[in-house]
């Protein structure tokens, strides 16, 4: 049995629906995230969990019992906030040991336990002071130690890294993963970055307007995204106007606008003459000066002029014009020290990409 | 930091004109001349005539229980309501509150007087008085109460619940004490408000209770003695000490009527 069940819940404020019919299940030990652009329900969706909301339809099941008109207070969940919401007239330990009062813990057990969470985020030095003294990292360690002391059955965790600068970010996943690892309590991460969700999470669901678009794995959402708005959201992708020429068991043939005849992965559903879009990432396709000769049936090629370059410092990426006005994004790492880029805007260049790569997408 | 001198200029006119009024009134008390006219000497004399005055000591007594009764049930209300006018955007509640704040003293005073007394048919006294107060002071703590909520980040109230606090505790561990500088603020506003209120204390006092303004305007209709002066610079330094009182207690419970 799944541990957090979501049984086609929907939300309805005055004049929208936040959440409409959203069905999903988290796993205990999950790192789960819900991926989404600001408005698509994510946060609706944390709120209902948490208990400070409730749907209009549908049911929240947690170890499969109902959720429906049990209290923030009695639910064994817990949230960090985007705002840490710390007590700020509490200082560290004592905001720490909120849950465990709550819970009657005993005032013994209470402190070892207030240590060893503290210990855990690297604080135990800063118990004594407000909240109002500590950087940004630092209170985001006390939401998480206070959150994670009474050990809910699940963690909410709602953009916490959104308020940090990008540097500390980087180090707080690094945490966060091991964190939860160490822990093994179930986590659910609310994020808008794609990057962040990418990074930290076993599965996510990737939400738009009130629906899950796709639920799957980093790699293979990245990989195999299902539609147009996954393939945009998550990672840089090229798309292209394409219709289906063929569709067989081994390959997909495509024909591309501006490219002409593209081989593609197959997929058993897509039948000849659908039209859609034809997406390859930056990073697959390969960029090579000249026009190189066409390496024969199942190798794609396209010859183009670099437009404009952008470098980024690891990698730079270019930006190909092909002959129909058509533009493609090509990514090189930079390996050859001290050197910005290969390629000067409006030179020759050929673009490849191996017929594994890429996705066809009819929606 | 550069200021303009102009700017230094106002600021110490603004400052002399608030205060040299009650600093002249201060030093005549202890003049020792029948008239606030010129300085004569020194003495203590006004302070003795003032305690052996049982008229303005009892005037006193009554001032300082009425005070002290409205500015703790209008503490009470003020505080609650506040609370709700932060949590429920009713829009008719704050309406409801902070009207006799805005209103003219004088309508309210007459309007309370028909009620007891047409209305009610009760016989003004102490306990009119009371009432009056408590009416008009609720809503000057609500106000205080409420800034003091909107400037919190509402997340902090969730997440006392959602690591398992119930309403009450929440209200007991974490609003309570987060709104506590703005309920002292408010209550020194009501207290100070009800101890020097006249108009309204005028209207609704009939001739059972006298308070202590209403005793010094009956002395200066006759003639104004430095009886007055002693009888203000005492409640001047009531005042002062519980401001001082209050910041000593909660540092910025002054801040929190901003």
């Amino acid at each position: 049995m799944a541990l957090l069940e979501i049984r086609n819940v929907v939300r309805r404020f005055a004049d929208f629906t936040a959440v409409d019919g959203v069905s999903l299940q988290v796993e205990a030990g999950e790192f789960f995230t819900l991926l989404g652009p600001s408005g698509c329900g994510k946060t609706t969706l944390l709120r209902m969990i948490a208990g400070f909301d409730a749907p209009d339809e549908g049911e929240l099941l947690l170890d499969g019992q109902s959720l429906r008109g049990i209290p923030p207070e009695h639910r064994p969940i817990h949230t960090v906030f985007q705002s840490y919401a710390l007590f700020p007239h509490l200082t560290v330990a004592e905001n720490v040991a909120f849950p465990l009062r709550m819970a009657k813990v005993a005032p013994d057990d209470i402190r070892r336990r207030v240590q060893d969470a503290l210990e855990a985020v690297h604080l135990s030095e800063k118990q004594r002071h407000l909240p109002h003294e500590l950087s940004g990292g630092q209170k985001q360690r006390v939401a998480l130690a206070r959150g994670l002391v009474n050990r809910p059955r699940l963690l909410l965790l709602d953009e916490p890294l959104g308020a940090l600068d990008a540097k500390l970010r980087e180090e707080m996943q690094m945490e966060l993963i091991n964190l939860q690892k160490n822990v093994g309590i179930t986590f659910v991460f609310v994020t808008h970055s794609q990057a962040e969700a990418l990074a930290l999470s076993h599965r996510i669901a990737v939400m738009n307007r009130g629906h899950v678009e796709q639920l799957d794995e980093p790699s293979r959402l990245y990989s195999f995204p299902r539609n147009r708005f996954v393939a945009d959201f998550i990672g840089k992708i090229n798309m292209l106007e394409a219709a289906v020429l063929r569709s067989t068991a081994e390959a997909l043939v495509l024909d591309v606008a501006g490219v002409g005849e593209v081989w593609a992965p197959a997929l058993p559903a897509v039948a000849a003459g659908q039209r859609g879009m034809f997406a390859v990432r930056p990073e697959q396709v390969r960029i090579q000066s000249g026009e190189v000769a066409p390496a024969g049936v199942g190798h794609n090629q396209v010859h183009g002029r670099v437009l404009d370059f952008l470098y980024i410092g690891d990698v730079t990426t270019y930006l190909v014009e092909l002959a129909n006005g058509t533009r493609l994004e090509a990514l090189l790492p930079n390996t050859a020290p001290g050197r910005a880029k290969f390629f000067e805007a409006d030179d020759p260049v050929t673009l490849t990409w191996s017929s594994q790569v890429g996705v066809f997408l009819d929606a | 930091m550069r200021r303009s001198p102009l700017l230094w200029a106002v600021a110490l006119a603004v400052y002399a004109f608030l205060y040299i009024p009650l600093v002249v009134v201060v030093l005549y008390s202890f003049n020792d001349s029948r008239l606030n006219a010129e300085w004569v000497g020194f003495t203590l004399h006004w302070y003795r005539v003032l305690l052996n005055d049982g008229e303005m000591l009892e005037a006193g007594a009554n001032s300082l229980l009425i005070a002290f009764v409205s500015a703790t049930f209008a503490t009470l209300l003020g505080t609650m309501s506040g609370i709700a006018m932060h949590r429920f955007k009713l829009r008719a509640l704050p309406l409801l509150v902070i009207t006799p704040v805005a209103m003219p003293e004088i309508l309210l005073g007459v309007s309370l007087l028909i009620f007891f007394v047409q209305v009610l048919n009760f016989t003004l006294g102490l306990f009119s008085v009371l009432i009056a107060h408590i009416t008009f002071c609720v809503g000057f703590v609500a106000i205080v109460v409420r800034a003091r909520l909107a400037g919190m980040d509402e997340s902090i109230f969730e997440a006392s619940r959602d690591l398992g606090a119930s309403p009450w505790q929440t209200f007991r561990l974490i609003t309570f004490p987060l709104i506590l500088p703005g309920v002292i603020a408010g209550a020194l506003m009501a207290f100070t408000l009800s101890i020097d209120d006249f108009v309204i204390t005028f209207f609704t006092a009939g001739v059972g209770v006298h308070t202590l303004p209403l005793q010094i305007y009956s002395m200066i209709k006759i003639a104004v003695t430095p009886e007055v002066n002693a009888v203000s610079t005492l409640l001047m330094t009531l005042t002062l000490g519980m401001i001082i009182v209050a910041s000593r207690f909660a540092p910025d419970a002054l801040k929190g009527a901003a």
